[in-house]
């Protein structure tokens, strides 16, 4: 489907969504708590089928997070990107493991680096840094005295 | 930039004394020693990044180190002379790079190629995870700048390696005189 089809067939179903006008694929932004049974949606139902995860990261906008992820459909050959606003102070999601398995790795990197807490994942933990390392790295405010040198 | 005024590639250390029936050459064992151990110098797989590339380029047809005596690349470190400290070193890493060291025999040399491995490099502000230059792990025979060095720039970092060992090599003759004090070989 071309990006204006997918997105009437996306305001079909969902008519209050919110698209971006920027980058060359379609922008669809959503509510944490709305997330996973879309997330479902667009899995499973045959028009859409995004059946590969590609991309998952999380930005820091210095009053909030985004977090981003990249769809792809490999028998329609068409994209999407969703882009979930999060609280700041208690940035949780729920995990979309169960529904596209390369979420697993990527969830825990940014779990890793942004302290966003994906729940009912099975086995959430460090990936890069050390098991015992203390605070998110990627996050803006994030200081570390005995190792950062700032310029 | 020279490390002494001589030519690094001359002919074989020492003088011809003329006798019937050709020659002796008369040499020191030192400088016969230090000419073999700089014209053979094995270096250690130890490409971590980008450098690692330029290295692998060097290597290679086009610029070949074989040419100077870097023929055989050991995986390891027990057979190996000389670590080319390619490429970042993190927090991680470190450990691991002081584990090979050690296991190096003596005597070894090291040369830190690039940026990451003298002094941080583009990762000397506002990192977490790097070590700021691989001096803080390991002393450091030879410094390479680049990011990367051409390939052309690691073979005259490994030709004026040769260069120091030829003319003692200041941390080899250190121990060496301090063994001779205490009487071990």
């Amino acid at each position: 489907m071309t990006k204006e089809e997918l997105k009437e067939s996306i305001l079909n179903q969902y008519p209050e969504s919110v698209f971006e006008e920027t980058g060359e694929w379609l922008t669809l932004q959503v509510e944490p708590e709305a997330f996973l049974s879309m997330a479902m949606e667009f899995r499973s139902r045959d028009a859409w089928d995004f059946d590969f995860l590609f991309c998952l990261t999380c930005v820091d906008w210095k009053t909030h997070f985004t977090m981003v992820y990249f769809l792809r459909s490999l028998t329609h050959r068409h994209m999407l990107t969703i882009k979930v606003k999060l609280d700041r102070n208690n940035p949780e999601i729920e995990t979309v493991n169960e529904i596209w398995r390369t979420a697993d790795f990527n969830e825990r990197e940014v779990y890793d680096l942004f302290g966003v807490k994906f729940l009912h994942h099975h086995d959430l933990r460090r990936i890069l840094l050390t098991d015992d390392w203390i605070g998110w790295p990627l996050r803006k405010d994030y200081d570390d005295p005995v190792n950062m040198i700032k310029l | 930039m020279d490390v002494n005024q001589k030519s690094p590639v001359e002919p074989f250390p020492g003088s011809v004394h003329p006798s019937p029936g050709g020659g002796i050459l008369v040499s020191k064992l030192d400088d016969v020693i230090n000419w073999a151990r700089s014209n053979s110098l094995w270096p250690l797989v130890f490409g971590t990044s980008c450098c690692a590339i330029e290295m692998m380029s060097a290597a290679s047809a086009k610029y070949d180190w074989s040419r100077f005596g870097f023929e055989v690349a050991r995986a390891t470190p027990r057979q190996a002379d000389v670590i080319i400290i390619a490429g970042t070193i993190v927090n991680k890493m470190a450990p691991v790079l002081k584990r090979l060291y050690d296991q190096m025999a003596e005597p070894r040399y090291v040369i830190a190629m690039g940026a990451c491995a003298t002094s941080g490099g583009p990762f000397f502000y506002n990192t977490y995870s790097v070590v700021k230059g691989a001096d803080h792990v390991i002393p450091v025979d030879v410094y390479v700048a680049g990011c990367p060095p051409r390939p052309e720039a690691l073979m005259h970092a490994l030709i004026t390696l040769q260069a120091k060992i030829k003319d003692g090599g200041l941390r080899e003759k250190i121990m060496i005189d301090e063994q001779k004090v205490v009487g071990k070989k």
